[in-house]
């Protein structure tokens, strides 16, 4: 179930003598800016044997720039920043704080946060932040940067994967994390309208003190913001329940490059009166507009919640296993999620955590399943279990008893990103894929690199190559720790994975998005006649191409 | 010595994680469709009992797990079954009714006597009453040794029993001779998963059912709860824009 204290407790252990061994297990440390922000706050990606985070975070200078990595050339019909344009955006903006600026001082320590992003794979050279507090704000921002060929990086919680969210150049960074109210909720309807800048985790607490969930759960909720949700129309843990937001957002209010303010905070499930344009919002990853309110449907929060963690011997019982979920907990199922043995070892070495099952097995499954009627679950769970337990589905299995260890199991899914980043780096494929191959791809790309001599050593290069995911939507995480981001490792895995994707008709990018890291592929799942009509909508929206260029389409 | 005959109590209370509310009466904390759960310090004495029995090195003969609490108690017997009890004992006790400490330590004295345990591992405290007098009765009521606040349980092969406590600021060790009575802490373990397997191995195990009448025990409260409050709000921080706004801030409170 999603709570508060699943995520925004860290990874240090509770170190006060007097608490339940049960609770003092390790919870994981949210992505966070404000690990730049404090010199004292630690890396989350090195913490040490007993997993507390210690030591002095890695400097931000060693991320090597986006545009040294990337081919890319700065655009030269930007205009450069001067203090003049600096100067409009302090007079409109008003407090100090709203506006960072390193055009007209050195700010270098204070923009590096906004220039980098959470993997420490992508940096900018931004020397403006700008964070307004109404549309309004947005919107004169917006028409001075169009009118002055100024470009910008709409920012959120900055918790994108693709590079999306931090500038290549010199783009402006527009963060909303100063637009954080909760506008208004109405509990006949679940629908919720709030600021684009406040934190998924603040807007599900708030709803659960109204018996209500917000329909997207992800591991970085404690940092992303809905707004960055809708951004990259994130997917998340359950998305097999409450399907995705391009169902549940009714509405949007945008800002866009010219200034105009599209108001429709839509309220209403129904409305078939022309094209939805709200939609291009979702997912649009910040390249036509910046959206700054979402109204949005939320569900009726389940008072029974089960969370069961399992082990299996082979992806083919990891699919019946999902199919059998499917038929006995039908509605009541809420998260289905794929782990391989691989990441929950991981997950073990970088945490210290005891794992809940014994020995290895080669994959793991995490089910959870809501409802309003606690025996009523509890009867379909039992029944269900001793199914798969008797027909030798899953090998071994524990049943979470308490709110306590509903958490410690989740936390064994939603730690693997930040585990998977502790020697360094990682490369990360979030992939669509018919659920029949889907794990295939993690064999052959581990007997790819372990062909070509990267991967198998104490000191190899390559960690590992993983697989874990939203099994119930068909999506896999693909990722390959790594001690270092390195062009021979790349070469292999590029354009392979997009390869090996397209000739099974998946998606090159099923939930992260597209941003800067996947821009030259989109190819590989979209057709010219497509990518021709998006660059349409792109130059409709947003003539001058001020709006995070470099990246999408 | 002959084995050791483990009689381990537990109780199902409002759930750790969940913030309990105070009903609209003011008369007590609302259980409807609340999550419930098994006592988190009944836990430990569970899983030390079963480790006992793990180690070796005194043999344990019965671990019985009992619960004296409404139906749905029979659940978190179950999960006492799953983890490793033997048995199962749940006295039905009307939720309106419940019983208080000295009654559930009279209760308890019968069942050692009739199940002749020497051995009796009961949680601290139990989270919703906080009474944490149960475990301390029960001794005097049986007049047997008792070592409360443990944080390291070792019985010797000649049912000695070594018992570390939690005392402010430090441990203390002691020692005494089966029989005895030991209250958990939180440092004594870290409590297991209930397996799959064993969750329906649990099913199997005999689990009886009694009343307060089979042990000829009446046990009318004495106490009247005559209002439960909840503590009072925090009031809420403010923030502020930046480093000069709470400096600022601090001044107008004396605090600079
Ligand atoms: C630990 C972890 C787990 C994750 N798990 C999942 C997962 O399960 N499923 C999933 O789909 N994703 C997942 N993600 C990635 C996911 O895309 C982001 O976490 C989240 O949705 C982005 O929100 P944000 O506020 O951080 O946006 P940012 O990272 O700040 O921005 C993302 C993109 O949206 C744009 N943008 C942001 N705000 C606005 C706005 N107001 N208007 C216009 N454009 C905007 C940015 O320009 C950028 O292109 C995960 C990330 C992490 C770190």
């Amino acid at each position: 179930m999603a709570t508060s204290s699943r995520l925004v407790t860290s990874l240090r252990r509770i170190s006060t003598p007097r608490v339940a061994p049960s609770f003092q297990r390790f919870r994981f440390r949210p992505a966070n800016q404000i690990r730049w922000i404090t010199a004292a706050s630690s890396e989350p990606h090195q913490p040490d044997a007993d997993g507390t985070v210690k030591g002095a975070p890695a400097p931000a200078k060693t991320i090597a720039f986006t545009s040294e990595k990337y081919d890319v050339q700065r655009d030269s019909k930007y205009a450069q920043l001067s203090e003049d344009h600096v100067k409009y955006f302090q007079e409109l903006l008003g407090s100090e704080s709203a506006v960072v600026d390193g055009v007209s001082k050195d700010a270098t320590e204070d923009i590096e946060p906004f220039n980098s992003d959470w993997m420490r794979k992508y940096r900018g050279h931004t020397k403006l932040v700008l964070k307004p507090q109404t549309k309004e704000e947005v919107s004169k921002i917006l028409k001075y940067c169009n009118d002055n060929m100024l470009a910008v990086v709409p920012q959120g919680g900055n918790t994108g994967l693709v590079g999306g969210s931090v500038p290549v150049f010199d783009e402006i960074v527009i963060n909303l994390q100063k637009m954080n109210k909760i506008r208004s909720f109405d509990d006949v309807s679940g629908v919720l309208v709030a600021d684009a800048g406040v934190i998924l985790e603040v807007a599900d607490n708030f709803l659960a003190e109204h018996n209500a969930i917000f329909p997207l759960d992800l591991g970085a909720k404690g940092s992303c913001q809905i707004g960055g949700n809708v951004s990259t129309n994130a997917g998340g843990l359950r998305l097999l329940r409450y399907g995705s937001l391009h169902g549940n957002v009714l509405g949007i209010e945008a800002v866009l490059p010219d200034g105009r303010i599209i108001e429709d905070l839509s309220k209403l499930r129904k409305n078939n009166t022309g094209y939805d344009l709200k939609q291009l919002f979702i997912g649009g990853e910040g390249t036509i507009g910046i959206i700054t309110g979402v109204s949005i449907l939320c569900p009726q929060r389940s008072p029974a919640v089960n969370v069961a963690y399992f082990a299996l011997e082979s992806y083919e019982q990891v699919q019946k296993a999902f199919k059998e979920a499917k038929g006995q907990l039908s509605e009541i199922l809420s998260a289905f999620e794929l782990m391989d043995g691989r990441t929950q070892r991981i997950v073990h070495d970088v945490t210290g955590k005891k794992m809940p099952l014994d020995g290895d097995h080669p994959f793991y499954v995490l089910i959870e399943t809501s409802g309003s009627n606690a025996d009523h679950d509890s009867e379909k769970l039992q029944a269900f279990l001793e199914h798969v337990m008797e027909t030798e589905i899953v090998s071994d299995g524990v049943l979470a008893q308490d709110q306590t260890q509903i958490q410690e199991l989740w936390s064994c899914r939603e730690g693997v990103t930040e585990c998977l980043g502790h020697w360094g780096g990682t490369y990360k494929y979030d992939l669509s894929i018919p659920i029949a191959e889907m794990y295939q791809v993690v064999n052959d790309l581990r007997d790819r690199l372990t062909e070509a001599g990267l991967l198998g050593k104490e000191d190899s290069p390559v960690i590992d190559v993983v697989g874990y995911g939203h099994m119930g939507d068909a999506n896999i995480h693909l990722n390959i720790p790594v001690r270092g981001y390195d062009k021979k490792i790349e070469k292999l895995l590029e354009p392979w994975v997009f390869e090996w994707v397209q000739k099974r008709n998946g998606s090159i990018s099923a939930e992260h998005g597209l941003g800067i890291s996947k821009k030259p592929f989109i190819g590989y799942s979209r057709t010219e006649t497509m990518l021709g009509l998006m660059r349409q909508i792109k130059d409709t929206y947003d003539p001058n191409g001020i709006m995070n260029p470099y990246k999408y389409i | 010595m002959s084995g050791l005959r483990i009689l381990v109590p537990v109780k199902r209370v409002i759930d750790y994680a969940v913030k309990p509310r105070v009903n609209r009466a003011q008369t007590a904390v609302e259980t409807t469709s609340v999550k419930h759960s098994m006592n988190p310090f009944d836990e430990l004495s569970i899983e030390e009992a079963v480790r006992l029995r793990e180690r070796k090195t005194v043999p344990v003969e019965e671990i019985i797990a009992f619960s004296a609490g409404p139906p749905k108690a029979a659940d978190i017997l179950r999960t006492a079954m799953a983890m490793g009890a033997d048995r199962g004992i749940h006295v039905q006790v009307d939720e309106q009714t419940p019983l208080e400490p000295l009654g559930v330590a009279k209760l308890l004295k019968k069942v050692v006597e009739a199940s002749n345990s020497n051995l009796v591992i009961l949680g601290k405290q139990s989270i919703d009453d906080d009474a944490g007098q149960t475990g301390q009765m029960l001794a005097g009521l049986l007049d047997w040794a008792q070592a409360t606040q443990a944080s390291k349980v070792e019985i010797g092969d000649g049912g000695e029993v070594t018992v570390v406590k939690e005392v402010d600021g430090g441990v203390e060790t002691v020692r005494a001779k089966l029989p005895m009575v030991i209250t958990t802490d939180l440092r004594l373990n870290e409590p297991r998963y209930a397996s799959l397997p064993n969750i329906m191995k649990a099913k199997k195990k005999p689990l009886e059912k009694k009343t307060l009448k089979d042990f000829d025990l009446e046990a009318a409260p004495r106490l009247k709860t005559v209002k439960v409050t909840e503590p009072p709000p925090r009031k809420g921080g403010v923030k502020v824009e930046d480093v000069d706004g709470m400096i600022g801030k601090l001044k107008e409170l004396g605090a600079l």
